[in-house]
């Protein structure tokens, strides 16, 4: 028999349970209001199409354009270094190393990269700046960058490939195809909605870090031009104006965090519907 | 293709697409063995940028020492370690009760339509960048906590050091564990909830058949079989709010001393070389020094995500 105790107990902690749920999506809610409600009024179409004119430490007229192709071109290198990386590792976890030993080590040894902070990227980036006699540029942000996202799409890609049936794999290994053409014309090709979406969440992490680009990637006010020359990003704008003691310069920042968290939900949106096609052509 | 090949060419061919195979054998395999070993390269480049320091002064002085003055050569992380560790205690304690009873709602009573419709929203939190939570810290944590937070449990509670208020602006240790905790979120949701379901079903059938309630099935059966997991989630989080560096330095105040009370400004460790690194590099050992943090914070950072990870791999595998 179920005392009056009991069930009391249980509503309780149902009730407390709920209770946090509305605390987290309720603070996630709170935190996109904010954004939005401090960012609209200042964001308009002078922010997206230019360059900032007086220093971005002054404000004055013009844009964090800059910033958006910085953040883009960062995001996009690093990503296209870390998919050149990644998918190779995850295609050699599935098809080529066989001992299941190795491959627990090296999704440990991915997993626990993923946990470095992103910080250690930056200044590990900037040793290895150092060291080629660099300085901060858009090569050494995507560099810092890439390290970040390749643990990131590497073990997305990993999970969309073991997602495939093996019985897939063991019918074009009775057909008489290598593992090379296994992996490129079934395994690829099946498993190709959760790579792409790998490959959307790895580029939204990159575009959204600002610790690993502060001494990579640097600063500046020019659309970045050359490997070889720092480059504005987003975040670091957000950043940087909104410690100035400037209310005008305050309001590009909150207009410029706007921006961040809409190509961020876009992203988001993006790897969702592709995400639901991953079901829709997957061979059973 | 193969249809038109005489037996020789048939061969040739066989032999080409081995020798690919092969080959990218060893090219993937060789990404994979650089991809493993990046985590001891991070951590000797960081010793050897940091050698210089080390050898310089004993690593006592380095931990123990309150003082932080590079123009005169002294180089105290002290002020700095404590105040990540408070800051990471703070988001701990803020963000595991919260976290983790949502994660065994989602595990143990929420509907598979639910679950759909939340998980979504958990992965977006995980998403926002650190510096929207930075910008979020600033516009609404700072000024409630110092308006209205401090004001009132200095009132109540300011007979204790730990909850006196001597810091009217509200950038301090408790904005950033507040922040760091709404950014630890969804990590020990996602990770907890994951360990949770992974219990297998015949327990939980088992004890509902005895009689028992569902809450009683979950604290005296799920949570006893899943709590390393939770415990290994809990960890993750910590790790994260460790090694964060934007948010917290956006809202926790950068003073290098030693905090007493929670509404102390607090200089953690990630800020310490966001603020300064690149352009105290004339200095010499300041840059070592800057490097050694980063240094002790990857060696703490790894220790924790090793231990969790492995605690994981066992739970998760079990099905």
């Amino acid at each position: 028999m179920k005392s009056y105790k009991t069930k009391v107990e249980e509503s309780f902690f149902k009730g407390l349970m709920i209770a946090s749920m509305c605390i987290v999506l309720g603070l996630l809610l709170l935190i996109l209001g904010t954004v939005i409600w401090k960012g609209l009024p200042a964001l308009d179409l002078a922010m997206l199409t230019q360059t900032p004119k007086g220093g971005y430490y002054l404000g004055k007229e013009g844009g964090v354009l800059n910033a958006i192709l910085g953040s883009l071109c960062l995001a996009g290198g690093a990503t296209l270094l870390a998919f050149i990386i990644s998918l190779p590792i995850a295609i050699y976890l599935h098809l080529f190393a066989g001992r299941s030993r190795i491959v627990d080590l090296v999704r440990l040894a991915l997993d626990v990269l993923w946990g470095v902070p992103s910080i250690v990227y930056g200044a590990f980036g900037f040793i290895i700046l150092l060291w080629l006699g660099m300085r901060a540029s858009l090569l050494g942000g995507i560099i810092a960058l890439a390290l970040l996202e390749l643990p990131i799409m590497t073990r997305g890609m990993d999970e969309a490939i073991a997602m495939v049936p093996g019985s897939l794999r063991e019918a074009s290994y009775a057909l008489g195809s290598t593992r090379l053409e296994t992996a490129l014309k079934v395994m690829v090709r099946q498993a190709m909605p959760g790579l792409l979406t790998a490959v959307l969440i790895a580029f939204g992490r990159g575009i959204g870090d600002a610790a690993s680009v502060l001494f990579t990637a640097g600063y500046t006010d020019r659309l970045p031009d050359s490997l070889f020359s720092p480059v504005a990003s987003l975040p670091l704008a957000v950043f940087f104006q909104l410690s100035t003691p400037v209310v005008a310069v305050q309001e590009r920042a909150y207009a410029s965090a706007l921006i961040l968290t809409i190509i961020i939900l876009g992203l988001s949106l993006i790897s969702r519907r592709l995400a639901g096609r991953l079901t829709q052509h997957v061979v059973r | 293709m193969i249809r038109d090949m005489n037996l020789a060419q048939v061969t040739a061919y066989r032999q080409t697409r081995q020798k690919r195979d092969g080959l990218a054998r060893r090219v993937t395999g060789l990404l994979t063995l650089a991809a493993t070993l990046l985590v001891p390269l991070v951590a000797i480049a960081l010793f050897f940028g940091a050698r210089s320091i080390l050898v310089a002064k004993p690593i006592g002085e380095l931990l123990f020492s309150e003082t932080w003055q590079p123009l005169k050569g002294s180089f105290g992380f002290f002020p700095f370690i404590m105040g990540t560790l408070w800051v990471t205690a703070l988001a701990i304690i803020f963000s595991v009760p919260p976290s983790v009873l949502t994660a065994i709602y989602l595990a143990e009573y929420a509907s598979p339509k639910m679950r759909a419709v939340v998980k979504p929203f958990i992965d977006l939190l995980a998403g926002i960048p650190s510096v929207i939570y930075g910008v979020w810290g600033m516009l609404i944590i700072v000024p409630f906590v110092g308006d209205y937070l401090a004001p009132a449990v200095n009132g109540l509670l300011g007979y204790f050091r730990l909850f006196r208020n001597e810091n009217p602006t509200g950038y301090g240790l408790l904005s950033g564990g507040i922040v760091l905790a709404v950014m630890v979120f969804p990590i020990i949701i996602a990770v907890a909830d994951e360990v949770i379901s992974a219990v297998p079903d015949g327990l939980r059938e088992a004890s509902l058949a005895l009689g028992a309630t569902r809450w009683q099935t979950i604290r005296l059966v799920v949570m006893r079989e899943a709590w390393p997991g939770v415990l290994a989630a809990i960890v993750l989080g910590l790790s994260r709010a460790f090694g964060e560096t934007m948010a917290v330095l956006m809202v926790v105040g950068n003073v290098p001393l030693v905090p007493h009370s929670i509404f102390d400004a607090a200089y953690p460790l990630t800020a310490l070389i966001a603020n300064n690194y690149g352009e105290m590099m004339s200095i010499p050992l300041y840059s070592a020094a800057l490097l050694a943090a980063a240094l002790i914070l990857l060696l703490i950072v790894l220790g924790f995500n090793v231990a969790s990870r492995l605690v994981l791999i066992r739970l998760v595998r079990k099905d």
